[in-house]
C-alpha cells in the first residue's frame, strides 16, 4: 500500500539523512522503525507526508507518487495519513474537542472550521473516538490541562478522525512513563487492528517495540540495516544498528516482560 | 577561568591577571569620561537659575494651589476626546499591525527576500518617529483636530505593535503548526488553528499595553493642536493660569491610573 522507492534526503548542510531507502508496507501492517538518534527515523516519517521535502526518490501511496503532487493534491493525500507526535503537538490553548476536530481540517472549508461549525457526522465521530480512548469526560477541557498520557490519546483521536489508511507515529512514548508508554502502544496497535490501518512507528525503546509489533525495521546512518521479525533482533543485529553494547541484559528483560504481560 | 598551582592547592580565580587589568582600566576610563562630562556641563550652566529654582518652584506651587475645581466642567469633553484618540488610534494600529507582523515574521512571511524587508521598514519607520512629530506633520496635511491625533497615534503604534507581535509569531511552537499541516489543512486553516491560538495571549497583552501608552501620549498631542486635553493644557499654560494647569494634571493622572488598572486587569485575565 505504501512503497518508498530510493527515497533520499540530503539537507542543505550536506548531511545525508536518508540514503535511497526502499520499503514496502502492506495494508494493515504495523511496523516499528528503530535506530539510534540521528539515524533518520523522524526524517523518513516526515518525508512520507512531505513535512520535510525529500531530495529524490518516490513515495507511493496506493500507486500515487506523493512527491510529484501539487499543493492541493498534497493536502488531499495528507488526509489519508494520520500523524502522531512525540510531544503530542496538540494546540495547547484549544479544547480537547477542538483538537480532535482539527483532524477534519482537510475535509471542511475555512469558514466552517473557523466558526467551529463541523458537520454533525464529524462531531459524532469525535465523541465516539474520545469514548474509545476513555476521554469523553475531558472533551471540554483545555489541552494544556491534560496529563501526558491523556494528551497522547487526544493526539491519537486527532489522527484517527482523519479516517486515514496509514498512521505515521513519531516517538509516541518518548515523553511518557513506562506504564503509560505501554498503554499508549497497546492502544495504537489495537486501534490499527480494529480499523485495518497500517502504521510506521518510530520508537527508541527496542523492548517496547518487540512487545507490540510484528515487524521491525532498523535504520542506521540513513540506511536500512535490519528488516524482519522482532524475535530476529539478536545482540549481533542490535550491535549492527546501535553499536557496541551489552545487549544480553536488554533482551532478557524483554522476555521477562513478555511473561509478565502474558500473566 | 585560571587555576593557579600554589602549595599543592589549586587556587581558582574568576579571571586571569590580564583580564582583571583590562577591566580595571575600563572602569578607570569610564570614570574619567564621566568627570570630564560633568565639568563641561557645569561650565555651560547658568548657576544663577539653578540656585533660583527652588524659589521659583515654590512660587509656582503657591500659585497653582488650590486647583481651580470648578474648571472641571470644561475638562469633561477634552478628556473624553483624549480617551477616544487613544482608543481609536490603538484599534486602527492593530488592524494595520497584524498583517505587517505576519509579513515580517520569519516563519510566516511569504518571501524573506522581498516582502520581509518592506515589512521591517514599515515597522522601523513608524516606530522611530514620535507621535508628537507625526501629529505636527498630519496637522499640516489634514488640519488641526481630533482626527489628526487619531491618525498620529495609529501610525506611531503600528511599528510597536507589529514588532512585538512578529516576535511572538517567531517564538511559537512549530510542532503544533506541523501537526495541523499534517492533517491536510489549508494555509489559512494552519494560520487559524496552528498559529493564532498560540499568539492570542500575546496579542491581547500588546493591545492593552499599547492602549495604556497611547492614553499618556495622546494627552500631549493637544500641545501641537491635535485635539484632546493637551489643548486645554497649552491654553492654560499660555495665559499662566496655574490653578487650571494643576487641575488638568490631576485629571490626566487619574485617567492614566484608570487605564493602567484596566490594562493590568485585562492582562491578568488573559494569562
Amino acid at each position: 500500500m505504501l512503497r518508498l522507492e530510493k527515497l533520499t534526503k540530503t539537507y542543505k548542510t550536506g548531511d545525508q539523512a536518508l540514503k535511497a531507502i526502499d520499503l514496502d508496507v502492506p495494508k494493515g501492517q504495523v511496523l516499528a522503525l528503530i535506530g539510534p538518534s540521528g539515524a533518520g527515523k523522524s526524517t523518513m516519517i516526515r518525508c512520507i507526508n512531505r513535512l520535510v521535502e525529500p531530495t529524490s526518490g518516490g513515495v507511493l501511496l496506493d500507486d500515487v507518487d506523493l512527491t510529484k503532487l501539487g499543493s492541493g493534491a498534497l493536502r488531499k493525500a495528507r488526509r489519508e495519513m494520520g500523524m502522531i507526535f512525540q510531544e503530542y503537538a496538540l494546540v495547547e490553548r484549544l479544547t480537547v474537542m477542538e483538537n480532535v476536530l482539527s483532524g477534519r481540517l482537510g475535509y471542511v472549508g475555512f469558514w466552517r472550521s473557523f466558526l467551529r461549525r463541523y458537520p454533525q457526522s464529524d462531531v459524532d465521530e469525535a465523541f465516539r473516538l474520545l469514548d474509545r480512548v476513555g476521554l469523553l469526560h475531558m472533551a471540554d477541557k483545555r489541552a494544556d490541562e491534560l496529563s501526558g498520557g491523556q494528551r497522547q490519546r487526544v493526539g491519537i483521536c486527532r489522527a484517527l478522525i482523519q479516517n486515514p489508511k496509514l498512521l505515521l507515529v513519531d516517538e509516541p512514548t518518548a515523553s511518557l512513563d513506562p506504564k503509560t508508554s505501554r498503554q499508549i502502544m497497546r492502544l495504537i496497535t489495537e486501534l490499527c487492528q480494529e480499523r485495518g490501518l497500517a502504521a510506521i512507528i518510530n520508537i527508541h525503546d527496542v523492548a517496547l517495540a518487540q512487545m507490540f509489533v510484528p515487524r521491525v525495521v532498523g535504520l542506521r546512518f540513513g540506511e536500512i540495516v535490519y528488516d524482519g521479525l522482532p524475535t530476529g533482533l539478536t545482540p549481533d543485529k542490535l550491535t549492527e544498528i546501535y553499536g557496541e553494547e551489552d545487549w544480553e541484559a536488554t533482551i532478557e528483560k524483554v522476555e521477562d516482560e513478555d511473561v509478565e504481560a502474558a500473566e | 577561568m585560571p587555576v593557579l598551582e600554589r602549595d599543592d592547592a589549586q587556587v581558582w580565580r574568576r579571571r586571569t591577571t590580564g583580564q582583571s587589568l583590562v577591566r580595571w582600566f575600563g572602569w578607570l576610563l569610564g570614570v574619567a569620561v564621566f568627570v570630564y562630562c560633568w565639568q563641561l556641563i557645569s561650565a555651560s550652566t547658568t548657576w544663577f537659575f539653578v540656585w533660583d529654582a527652588p524659589r521659583i518652584a515654590n512660587d509656582i506651587w503657591t500659585r497653582a494651589t488650590p486647583p481651580k475645581w470648578d474648571y472641571i466642567t470644561q475638562l469633561g469633553r477634552p478628556i473624553w476626546d483624549t480617551l477616544n484618540i487613544a482608543t481609536l488610534g490603538t484599534i486602527i494600529a492593530l488592524f494595520m499591525a497584524v498583517p505587517v507582523a505576519f509579513l515580517a515574521a520569519r516563519n510566516t512571511t511569504p518571501s524573506a527576500l522581498f516582502i520581509r524587508p518592506i515589512a521591517l521598514l514599515v515597522i522601523v519607520s513608524t516606530r522611530s518617529i514620535n507621535s508628537l512629530i507625526w501629529a505636527l506633520l498630519l496637522i499640516a496635511i489634514i488640519g488641526p483636530g481630533v482626527f489628526a491625533g487619531v491618525i498620529a497615534i495609529a501610525i506611531r503604534s503600528i511599528g510597536f505593535c507589529a514588532k512585538l507581535l512578529y516576535e511572538a509569531i517567531e517564538e511559537i511552537d512549530h510542532g503544533q503548526v506541523e501537526a495541523i499541516t499534517a492533517t491536510g489543512a489549508s494555509r489559512w486553516q494552519i494560520m487559524a488553528y496552528g498559529i493564532v491560538p498560540q499568539i492570542l495571549p500575546a496579542f491581547a497583552g500588546i493591545a492593552v499595553f499599547r492602549w495604556d501608552i497611547n492614553i499618556r501620549e495622546s494627552t500631549v498631542l493637544g500641545l501641537v493642536g491635535a485635539g484632546g486635553i493637551g489643548l486645554q493644557l497649552s491654553a492654560s499654560l499660555n495665559v499662566l493660569a496655574w490653578p487650571q494647569v494643576s487641575l488638568i494634571l490631576i485629571v490626566i493622572l487619574i485617567a492614566v491610573m484608570i487605564s493602567e488598572w484596566v490594562s493590568a486587569k485585562v492582562r491578568g485575565a488573559i494569562i
